[in-house]
C-alpha cells in the first residue's frame, strides 16, 4: 500500500510524513482514513492539502500532531520521529507545531476571556511571569489586527466569526511556533471576511517565518496561499506538485475533475455538464487498485488490479495514476 | 420583462424583535421573476437573503413582522389563510434548504416522505404515489430508487439526501422552486452534480427558480438574473451577463474581487473588503456599505441610495458613486 516517491521532492523538509496509515475502528469494521501517505513540507513552504469530505485530509493533519496515533508510518518533524514520542517530549514538540481549526467560535472556550485563552499556551509552556505573558498576548493580538485593550477582557461570543478566527490565529502564534496546520481555516467564513483571513495568514507566515500545512476543500483558496498542492482521495495521495503547474497541467484525472467542478464567477464560462460522476465510495471498503477508479473516465482492468505508485510526471510533480493526463516524465 | 411576473415581491420589509432591539432583516425589497426564469439572490451571512425567501414562502418566525406584498401566480400571499397557503406550498411553491439532514424527517423513510407529499397534494392512491416516487428518485439520479424508498435519511450521503429533498420539492411540478444555499453543505464535485440536476429539471419543467447563495460563482453560469443583497437591501440587480460585465455597485465589485481566483498566481494578495457588515439592530444612517466603501463621500453617510436604472431598466444599482467598467477597465 506504500506510496513511494521516486525522488525526494523537497530539499530541506521540516515535516516528513512517511507511509502514514491511520485507521478508525467502527463497530467491528475499520475506516481506512489514511492509507500509506508520504508527504514532505519544506521549511518556509506552504503545502496545500485538498480533497473532498472524508478523504482523510483532517485525519492526516491530526495524525501529524499525534492527536490521533497512526497505525504505522513515521512523522518526522525537524528530523525527530513524533510517532514514538510520549509525555513531556511530545508536549515540548507540540509547542513548535500549532493547529487552527475550521470553526473559530467552537474552538474558543465560551466561558473564558480572550486574554486568558491566548495566555493559556504560555502557561502550559511554563512562562511563569504574568507580566511577560501579558506582554506576549498584547504583541500577538496587535499582530493579527486586533486592539489588545479592547479585546482581552471580553468573551468569545462578543466577536464575529472572522474576529474569532483572528483570535485563534493569535493563540496559535503566541508560542512562536515554526509550523502551523490550518484545517479549513476559512471555510466557515463569508467571502469578504475570508479574504481578510487569508491575507492575514500570508502576512503572519512572512512575519513569523512559518511553515504551513493548509488543509481545505476549496481549490481556489488553496491555490491562493500554497507553494505546492497535494490532492488526496479516499485516504491516498493522488497527486502532488507546484501549485501553478498542478492547476495548469493536472496529471491525475481526479485533480482535473476537482478543478473543473469549481464554479467560476464568470457567466461566459459555461459550467461543464456533469463533470463528476457518482460519489466517493465508503472508506470502510475502498475499491481495490486505484481508489478513484469507480469514478474515473479512464479506468480499466489494470486500475482495479494494481495500486498505482506515485510517479514523476513533470519536474516536482508526482501522480499516482496508470493513465495520467500528461505523459510521465 | 414582457411576460407577466410569476412572483413579485413588492416593497417587502421584515422586522424581527430581539433583546437588543428591532432587527430589520429585509429592508424595502422589490423583486420579480417570470415563469421559467432563474433568479440568483447573492449575499453574505446576515444580508437578509434567507429571511427574504422565508417571507416569500410565508414561513417567517412567529414574532417577525412583514410589510409589503408578495404576489404569486395572481394572488397576494401576505395574509392568505393557513389552509390556502398549505395547499400552495409544496404544490406550486416548493423549497430546497441548505441542510438536507435537517429538512428531511429523520424518523420517516424516504418513501414515506415522498409518498406523503404526493398523496397530500395530488390525491394519488398509494400504489400510484409509490410508482411516481420511484420515477422521481430515478429522475434526480438516485441509483436503485426502489430500495431507497425503505431507507432513512441517515443511511444516505449528503449529496443523495439533497437529491431526495429535490425529488420531494419537484414531486408536484411546482411553478417556482426556491433553492436556499442548496449546495453549501456539499463537496465541490457533488455541488456541480446538484447544480446540473437543478438546471436540467428547471429547463425540462419550465419552472421558475430562485437560487439563494453566498457564492457568485454558483450564480454566474446558471441564472438569468442576479440580485445582490447587502444589509437587508437589494443593492444591485441585473441580467446575469450584464452584471458580470458591468457592475455598478462597489459592493458587488468588492465581493467579486475578494473571491480567490483559480487562475491567479499563488500568494497574490486578495483585495479584501475591510471591516464587516453592519449590526442589523443598529442601522447605518446612509448607505449601509458606506463604512466599508472606498468610494464613499459625504452624501453616502447621510442618505440611503435608492435603486436606480443604469443602461437599461433591467440593470439597477443603489449607489451615489457607481463604478463604470468601460472596456473591462475600472474607470
Amino acid at each position: 500500500m506504500m506510496q513511494h516517491y521516486p525522488q525526494s521532492p523537497t530539499r530541506d523538509p521540516l515535516l516528513k510524513v512517511e507511509d502514514l496509515v491511520v485507521e478508525y475502528p467502527v463497530g467491528g469494521k475499520t475506516i481506512h482514513a489514511v492509507s500509506g501517505v508520504s508527504l514532505e513540507v519544506a521549511r518556509g513552504e506552504t503545502l496545500g492539502l485538498v480533497g473532498e469530505s472524508g478523504c482523510g485530509k483532517s485525519t492526516l493533519g491530526r495524525a501529524v500532531l499525534q492527536l490521533r496515533r497512526p497505525v504505522s508510518g513515521r512523522v518526522l518533524f525537524d528530523g525527530q520521529d513524533l510517532t514514538g514520542m510520549q509525555g513531556d517530549s511530545l508536549r515540548k514538540m507540540r509547542q513548535r507545531v500549532q493547529l487552527i481549526f475550521q470553526d473559530p467560535i467552537a474552538s474558543l472556550n465560551p466561558r473564558r476571556r480572550i486574554g486568558d485563552i491566548i495566555a493559556e499556551p504560555l502557561v502550559i509552556a511554563g512562562v511563569k511571569d504574568p507580566k511577560k505573558r501579558q506582554e506576549l498576548v498584547h504583541e500577538v493580538l496587535s499582530a493579527v489586527g486586533l486592539d489588545p485593550s479592547l479585546v482581552i477582557g471580553r468573551l468569545p461570543h462578543e466577536f464575529s466569526g472572522g474576529q474569532c478566527q483572528r483570535i485563534c490565529i493569535a493563540r496559535a502564534l503566541v508560542l512562536n511556533p515554526e509550523f502551523i496546520i490550518c484545517d479549513e481555516p476559512v471555510s466557515a467564513l463569508d467571502v469578504s471576511i475570508r479574504a481578510q483571513i487569508l491575507n492575514l495568514l500570508e502576512d503572519m507566515k512572512t512575519r513569523f517565518g512559518l511553515t504551513l500545512l493548509f488543509i481545505a476543500h476549496d481549490l481556489a483558496v488553496v491555490k491562493a496561499v500554497s507553494d505546492r498542492v497535494a490532492v488526496m482521495y479516499l485516504g491516498r495521495l493522488c497527486e502532488v506538485g507546484p501549485s501553478e503547474q498542478l492547476f495548469a497541467r493536472p496529471a491525475h484525472p481526479y485533480t482535473a475533475l476537482l478543478i473543473e467542478a469549481i464554479p467560476v464567477p464568470d457567466p461566459d464560462v459555461r459550467p461543464a455538464e456533469s463533470v463528476a460522476v457518482g460519489e466517493p465510495p465508503s472508506p470502510m471498503s475502498p475499491p481495490s487498485g486505484c481508489r478513484f477508479r469507480t469514478r474515473c473516465p479512464r479506468a480499466d482492468q489494470r486500475c482495479s488490479d494494481e495500486v498505482p505508485e506515485l510517479r514523476a510526471m513533470a519536474p516536482d510533480q508526482f501522480a499516482a495514476c496508470h493513465h495520467p493526463l500528461i505523459p510521465a516524465a | 420583462m414582457t411576460e407577466p411576473a410569476l412572483l413579485s415581491v413588492e416593497d417587502v420589509s421584515v422586522d424581527l424583535p430581539t433583546p437588543r432591539g428591532n432587527l430589520r432583516a429585509v429592508d424595502h425589497v422589490d423583486l420579480t421573476i417570470g415563469a421559467g426564469r432563474t433568479l440568483g439572490i447573492v449575499g453574505e451571512s446576515g444580508c437578509g437573503k434567507t429571511m427574504l425567501s422565508r417571507a416569500i414562502l410565508q414561513l417567517l418566525p412567529k414574532k417577525a413582522k412583514l410589510s409589503g406584498r408578495v404576489r404569486f401566480d395572481g394572488q397576494d400571499l401576505v395574509g392568505l389563510n393557513a389552509e390556502r397557503l398549505r395547499k400552495l406550498r409544496g404544490r406550486s411553491l416548493a423549497v430546497v434548504f441548505q441542510d438536507p439532514m435537517t429538512s428531511l424527517n429523520p424518523v420517516l423513510t424516504i418513501g414515506t416522505q415522498l409518498i406523503e407529499t404526493l398523496q397530500e397534494h395530488l390525491e394519488l392512491d398509494g400504489l400510484a404515489a409509490k410508482k411516481r416516487s420511484v420515477e422521481l428518485l430515478a429522475a434526480v439520479g438516485i441509483p436503485a430508487p426502489e430500495q431507497r424508498l425503505t431507507q432513512y435519511p441517515h443511511q444516505l450521503s449528503g449529496g443523495m439526501r439533497q437529491r431526495v429533498a429535490i425529488a420531494i420539492a419537484l414531486s408536484c411540478e411546482p411553478k417556482l422552486l426556491i433553492a436556499d444555499e442548496p449546495t453549501t453543505a456539499l463537496d465541490v464535485t457533488i455541488q456541480a452534480q446538484i447544480l446540473d440536476l437543478l438546471a436540467r429539471e428547471q429547463r425540462r419543467r419550465h419552472m421558475a427558480m430562485i437560487i439563494i447563495t453566498h457564492d457568485l460563482g454558483v450564480v454566474a453560469g446558471r441564472t438569468d438574473e442576479v440580485a445582490v443583497m447587502y444589509a437587508g437591501r437589494v443593492v444591485e440587480r441585473a441580467p446575469t451577463p450584464a452584471l458580470f460585465k458591468k457592475m455598478h455597485m462597489p459592493y458587488t465589485q468588492a465581493l467579486l474581487a475578494a473571491i480567490p481566483k483559480i487562475d491567479a498566481a499563488p500568494h497574490t494578495p486578495l483585495p479584501a473588503i475591510s471591516g464587516r457588515p453592519p449590526d442589523p439592530t443598529r442601522p447605518v444612517q446612509g448607505c449601509s456599505f458606506s463604512p466599508r466603501c472606498r468610494y464613499a463621500g459625504a452624501q453616502c453617510y447621510r442618505e440611503k441610495p435608492l435603486l436606480t436604472a443604469a443602461e437599461s431598466s433591467a440593470h439597477q444599482y443603489a449607489c451615489f458613486h457607481p463604478i463604470q467598467l468601460a472596456g473591462g477597465v475600472i474607470a
